[in-house]
């Protein structure tokens, strides 16, 4: 501002008027000035506000659930009891069902998400990539309570008079995996869970894989199919070792999104508070759990158990998703562009 | 005869691994339609007139959602009045002035991880530190919990529209004279408007489903009741209330809302793709 007045200032000489040697009057020049420093302490105070968010929800979740870590120690981790009239509390069967029916939704979800980022990015005709991707993503915008509803009205019934009975006759004898395929077949239990968890993930992960599948440099994807390489060698020894970190930050994304999944797990998981091996037995999530008991617990240490139970399930998702995030932005690092 | 053995078993494992991948976008699409299906063939017969003027009934009698129904609209409306201004903020600093500096960075990453965080979460810590304290469940509540799901929603839509408007556009208002606050407010806002308007109907259709946050919150009403101080009927709830109770009307009626919530949330995300769509081109 003052370089520029300058040069308007010396070829004359003599001064010029005040306003015009100014430029602008230096009282609305502070005043634009000042209005500057407000905005973006104005948009800065809410960027703070979202870490605080985080903070705030750590921090109240800790006080809420402290009568209850003082009560049990570490060992609130590893008992299996849940006994509300004792007032003896502990997160082993929640903690198990979470991880199990996540684990399942995985297995299904992860070589399903692969098949539909391929064919999104590969093989599709143009005009066919849009809406078939918008379908695979309106999945993801179901709500949970409308799958959960779904879930054990229609599918656990069919699930249980004609799935589950080959299962058992079929899986159940064989060896290592055959007690994971015992039982009466309820329709609903800890399998049914995890493959309707492994239908909502789908859509993330699948989505995550055609972003990243996308970066691939066209011209690493042409010079093997110019040596020969078939489509299905191109995806798996380029484009696959490519974007390995990306891809496996997209199944994290869907595993943390599996963890806290709430109404859908809640609706067809059995809500038993016991331990087995067999995946047709009910079971019992961390956030089923919560939605099931905590608006009807009584006492304050059946309370901060269920908040303590909420807490373990923020830092386990909280984990899984930075991790996520991170080999994310790595990918997005070495590419030199950001997502 | 090696090389040709070769080349066949090559195009055979290409062949059936390519096949394998549309099978899979078959089973995506299959659940889809399933589910979309199943809603109507239940759903359908319950939506009526009566389900928009008559209150949940008590088990074995006629009525309708309007208490929910309602609920739903009035919690939704005030969460996005309230969340979407934090959140286009929030986003307007990550994306203009978070070139230096730690906290754009850590709020950006931090804002990911609320996005996907388990929803049933932010209803416990909106339970902890406000329905404890007020000793009663409230519409407020569910409110609140509704608007921290919004701000992350809209906060990466409104980094992120704002990042896709050329740097020219801001050296140019700069370069007569514009102070940065009005670049950003009049000229890097305006040109992100229909992107930004996008990720508020996303954040409308993500809350509008969402269950768990309000189990703890504003719970349910049977009544009528436009007082947010007092529990609020809201669908997500009744419909999760009605499925899991043994009356035939009930879950009628719960087919019925969930047919509703299900049209209102895929027409919101058609609505905010086909905006999106219609601003950039490219992608």
């Amino acid at each position: 501002m003052h370089a520029f007045d300058q040069t308007l200032e010396a070829p004359q000489g003599a001064p010029l008027p005040q306003r015009m040697s100014q430029g602008i009057p230096e009282t609305l020049l502070k005043r634009q000035h000042l209005y500057d420093l407000a905005f973006r302490g104005v948009t800065r105070i809410f960027a703070f506000l979202v870490l605080a968010l985080l903070l705030g929800i750590l921090i109240s979740l800790l006080i809420g659930s402290w009568p209850a870590i003082k009560a049990y120690g570490p060992g609130f981790l590893v008992s299996h009891e849940w006994n509300p009239v004792t007032e003896r509390f502990g997160a082993l069967v929640p903690i198990f069902g979470t991880l199990v029916t996540s684990f399942i939704a995985l297995l299904i979800g992860i070589p399903v998400s692969f098949g539909i980022a391929v064919f999104l990015t590969e093989l599709s005709p143009p005009w066919l990539r849009r809406p078939i991707g918008t379908a695979i993503e309106l999945l993801a915008a179901i709500p949970s309570i409308i799958y959960g509803m779904w879930g054990l009205f229609v599918f656990a019934p069919i699930f249980a008079d004609h799935v589950q009975p080959w299962m058992i006759d079929y899986l159940g004898p064989l060896w290592l995996i055959g007690p994971l395929f015992k039982g009466a077949p309820q329709g609903i239990g800890m399998l049914t869970a995890g493959i309707i968890l492994a239908i909502m993930v789908v859509p993330f992960i699948a989505s995550v894989m055609r972003d990243v599948f996308e970066v691939v440099p066209a011209m690493l994807k042409e010079s093997a199919y110019a040596v020969g390489a078939t489509t299905w060698e191109v995806v798996w020894n380029v484009v696959l070792p490519y974007t390995k970190i990306g891809v496996v930050g997209g199944v994290l994304l869907g595993l943390g999104r599996a963890l806290g999944e709430t109404m859908a797990v809640t609706f067809v998981i059995g809500n038993a508070q016991r331990l087995g091996t067999s995946l047709f037995a009910p079971g019992n999530s961390i956030a089923s759990a919560l939605a099931n008991e905590f608006t009807e617990a009584v006492g304050g240490l059946y309370t901060s158990a269920l908040i303590e139970l909420g807490l373990i399930l923020f830092l386990i998702t909280f984990v899984v998703l930075a991790l996520s995030k991170i080999l994310l932005l790595q990918l997005a690092k070495r590419e030199g562009t950001r997502t | 005869m090696n090389t040709a053995a070769l080349y066949r078993r090559r195009r055979i494992i290409n062949f059936v691994n390519l096949g394998i991948s549309m099978l899979a976008v078959l089973f995506g699409l299959f659940w889809l339609v399933w589910i979309l299906w199943t809603l109507f063939a239940q759903g359908l017969s319950a939506i009526s007139l009566s389900m928009f003027t008559q209150t949940t009934p008590p088990p074995g009698s006629a009525g309708g959602l309007a208490n929910a129904i309602f609920g739903s609209l009035l919690m939704s409306l005030i969460a996005v009045l309230i969340g979407t201004p934090i959140g286009v903020l929030a986003g307007t600093y990550v994306a203009e002035y978070g070139r230096r500096g730690w906290l754009a960075p850590a709020t950006r990453f931090i804002n990911d991880i609320l996005l996907s965080a388990p929803s049933i979460v932010i209803g416990l810590f909106v339970y902890a530190v406000y329905v404890a304290n007020i000793q009663h469940f409230s519409g407020w509540a569910g409110t609140f919990a509704l608007a921290l799901i919004v701000i992350p929603v809209v906060l990466k839509t409104t980094e992120n529209m704002l990042r896709l408007v050329p740097d020219t556009m801001r050296e140019a208002a700069a370069a007569l004279g514009a102070p940065q606050w009005i670049v950003i407010s009049s000229v890097t806002l305006r040109a992100a408007r229909s992107g930004i308007i996008t990720g508020i109907l996303l954040a409308v259709a993500r809350i509008s489903g969402e269950t768990a946050p309000l189990l703890f919150t504003a719970l349910n009403n049977q009544f009528w009741s436009v007082n947010m101080n007092a529990p609020m009927a809201n669908l997500p709830v009744v419909i999760f209330q009605f499925a899991m109770s043994p009356y035939q009307d009930w879950q009628t009626l719960a087919w019925g809302g969930a047919l509703l919530i299900t049209l209102a949330v895929l027409t919101l995300n058609i609505l905010a793709r086909s905006l999106f769509a219609q601003k950039s081109s490219n992608s």
